[in-house]
């Protein structure tokens, strides 16, 4: 049995060497047409996303396939499943395999130093797409490329101001001021730090600061379980008090829809919920008068980067940040907004 | 008193006053922890209800893990199986937004939780048969596990809208409870009834403390321990349901991520050994419901969530030193030994 099992075992193997070799000359050969191509104008782009989290996620990865693509790019793409260490690999694989540019989706923003010096050391140019990355030297990625979360953070504020004295709302507790309750984000992500730093700010700067008060502010991780799971809680603690949920994406959102259902509340009505990105669920949700407003997130940065990638490959300057186009949908435009959305 | 000596020299002694310091805690500091109300359609709410809900997939993975443990293997494949169902179930009713299901639903929760046993049995086969060692053999699943389940979803969070999918996370109209309370306690009466009626515990057990013996009395070694992984692929499929009809969806990388290691840590809190042989169901069900309390704790106060898993930790801790026999030694002993010097001390003290 044993005797059969290890020559299963050698079998196997060799199959397995004999595939590698297949594909080392695949790639090597594959390489080899992307440096002559250069001047040819055929360019490999690595490219690690974050993994798929959520609805808006997959937009933006099949917007950088697509585009890519179009533009002719040959396009590594490596889905990390949330993981740094995961991403740093296929950044090092992406080195080693000798392509011409690097772009990465960074799912925290600090311990990027080292791989980056590495591209860098390798001559490879890096862009770092839709999140932030803190690192001792800029000149590490020549661009970043992505959407403004300090800005969405700001018009989810100015957003729920003009809402709540449009509707002429009143605080359920009966006091002077509307009770807040955040969902945030991965803690340490870019998109979480400045989405809650650009609401807060939009409202200490705001004349109408003090009719508003954060109750409770915790992580949801950007996913539906924790956002309903930590809404529950929110609802157990302030059930009566809550006025206001802003969540900063709306897969939270919807988790905490959820919640509130099971609370016996109003989504929408009792509790006013206002998240980020604009993915269809949340189109869907406010259609039923279950939330009230997305402020968008414009997943859709392909054609954009692939512009960027070919133009750092030319030579030409490009700015060091680079922002696509976002906008807020409220309820009412929804329904008229749904058919037209691309992810 | 007889009663109650037994009651604190038995197994499950431990388990519950764990469980019970945790529960005063909770009501001393956190504000209407053990209120329940009753809301407009007559469904029980409150903190208490939260956390029999949360913990239900948590108790079947648990009592699959017991099992499993008892015959001192390991499975480190539930949370992908876990996701792997969820998938299953999603994709065959479908994310269509107008609420309509293209699989009937029976059939659909019917194929997840066979693709769970599915997933259990070539756990069992590679353990039993191949005589792989038990944390390697799952350890394929494991990380293959999400890939699949990736696959099926293409990436993507499918959200079912049909309703009734809801139901099985959630409260039917007309109950008091969430079903999955029902479906958990359904699982651990039906493994208390098949313990009672028949011998497989007896089985299980002798086989965890020495499977060449056992095999010598008689009893199918390969067998017992192919069935266990079956099972707990089982508990697995059953856990899938639950998790993807709480968020009405099926999120791949997510669901039932790092669940394995709080199934194995409720099946440690339980009592049972990881060295196999005796065990404990009921120590098993007790510490998951525990560690669903600590986490709905930690929400209530406030800690965040990505610092939950430290404070997690120092509760194990100290909840694994009570029931850890030498530490208890040691402890007698650094009490006999004060009493010991204050009795010096004091003769000292009248000499």
């Amino acid at each position: 049995m044993r005797k059969i099992l290890a020559l299963l075992m050698s079998v196997f193997m060799l199959v397995f060497a004999a595939g590698c070799g297949g594909g080392d000359q695949a790639a090597s050969s594959g390489s080899g047409s992307g440096s002559g191509g250069k001047g040819g104008k055929e360019i490999t782009m690595g490219f690690s996303q974050i993994g798929a989290e959520s609805e808006w996620r997959t937009a933006n990865t099949e917007s950088v396939k697509q585009a890519a693509k179009d533009a002719g790019i040959n396009l590594q793409f490596s889905d990390a499943q949330q993981k740094q260490e995961n991403q740093i690999k296929a950044i090092r694989s992406f080195i080693s395999q000798g392509v011409d540019i690097i772009a990465f989706v960074p799912i925290v923003e600090t311990g990027w130093d080292t791989v980056l010096k590495e591209a860098k050391d390798a001559k490879i140019p890096v862009i770092v797409v839709d999140r932030d990355v803190k690192l001792s030297d800029d000149s590490l990625y020549v661009a970043k490329l992505g959407t403004d979360s300090l800005a969405e953070g700001k018009k989810v504020f100015d957003w729920i101001d003009e809402y709540m004295k449009k509707q002429n709302k009143k605080p359920r507790d009966g006091g002077s001021q509307f009770n807040v309750v955040v969902l945030e984000g991965t803690v340490g992500s870019s998109v979480a730090i400045r989405r809650q730093e650009g609401f807060k700010n939009a409202m200490a700067a705001s004349p109408d600061a003090s009719k508003y008060n954060i109750l409770a502010s915790q992580t949801g991780e950007f996913t539906r379980q924790k956002g309903q799971e930590v809404m529950e809680s929110f609802l157990k603690s302030y059930g009566d008090k809550i006025d206001i949920l802003f969540a900063h994406n709306d897969d939270m959102a919807l988790g905490a829809i959820q919640a509130i259902e099971a609370a016996g509340l109003k989504p929408g009505k009792d509790i006013t919920i206002i998240s980020i990105d604009g993915v269809k669920g949340i189109f869907q949700a406010m259609i039923e008068g279950k939330a009230n407003c997305t402020v968008e997130c414009n997943p859709l940065q392909g054609p954009l980067l692939m512009e960027t990638a070919k133009k750092v490959l030319n030579g030409e300057k490009v700015e060091k940040l680079v922002y696509v186009d976002e906008g807020v949908f409220p309820a009412d435009v929804a329904e008229k907004t749904l058919p037209e959305r691309k992810y | 008193m007889g009663k109650l000596k037994e009651f604190t020299s038995s197994s499950l002694f431990l388990p519950v006053v764990a469980l019970a310091v945790l529960l005063v805690f909770n009501a001393i500091f956190v504000d209407g922890f053990l209120t329940i109300q009753m809301t407009e359609d007559g469904r029980l709410y409150g903190r208490l209800i939260d956390i029999l809900t949360r913990s239900s997939s948590l108790v079947i993975l648990a009592l699959g893990m017991t099992f499993v443990i008892a015959t001192s293997g390991i499975d480190i494949s539930v949370g992908a199986v876990v996701a792997i169902s969820a998938a299953v179930v999603c994709n065959l009713i479908g994310g269509r937004g107008d609420g309509v299901a293209e699989t009937p639903m029976a059939l659909a929760m019917l194929a997840a939780v066979g693709v769970g046993i599915l997933c259990g049995v070539w756990n069992g086969f590679l353990v039993s048969k191949l005589k792989i060692q038990a944390v390697v053999a799952t350890l394929i699943l494991m990380t293959a596990g999400r890939g699949i389940a990736q696959l099926m979803t293409e990436g993507q969070i499918i959200t079912v809208y049909y309703k009734p999918f809801a139901y099985i996370g959630g409260t039917i109209p007309g109950n008091i409870l969430p079903t999955n309370i029902f479906i958990a306690a359904a699982m651990v009466l039906l493994v208390v009834f098949i313990m009672k009626k028949t011998s497989i515990g007896l089985f299980v057990q002798s086989v965890g403390i020495n499977p060449t013996a056992s095999r010598f009395a008689g009893i199918n070694v390969t067998m017992v321990i192919f069935l266990v992984y079956a099972f707990s692929g089982f508990c697995a499929g059953v856990s899938g349901l639950i998790e993807s009809s709480l968020i009405r969806a099926a999120d791949a990388n997510n669901a039932g991520l790092n669940m394995e290691m709080d199934a194995i840590l409720a099946v440690a809190l339980g009592g049972t050994l990881l060295s196999g042989g005796k065990f404990y169901v009921g120590g098993s069900v007790i510490g998951a419901i525990t560690i669903q309390t600590l986490t709905t704790t930690m929400y209530a106060l406030g800690v965040s969530a990505d610092q939950l898993p430290v404070v997690k930790a120092i509760a194990v801790v100290i909840i694994c030193l009570i029931q850890s026999k030498k530490a208890q030694e040691m402890f007698d002993k650094w009490k006999a030994k004060r009493a010991g010097d204050q009795g010096l001390e004091k003769a000292v003290e009248k000499a």
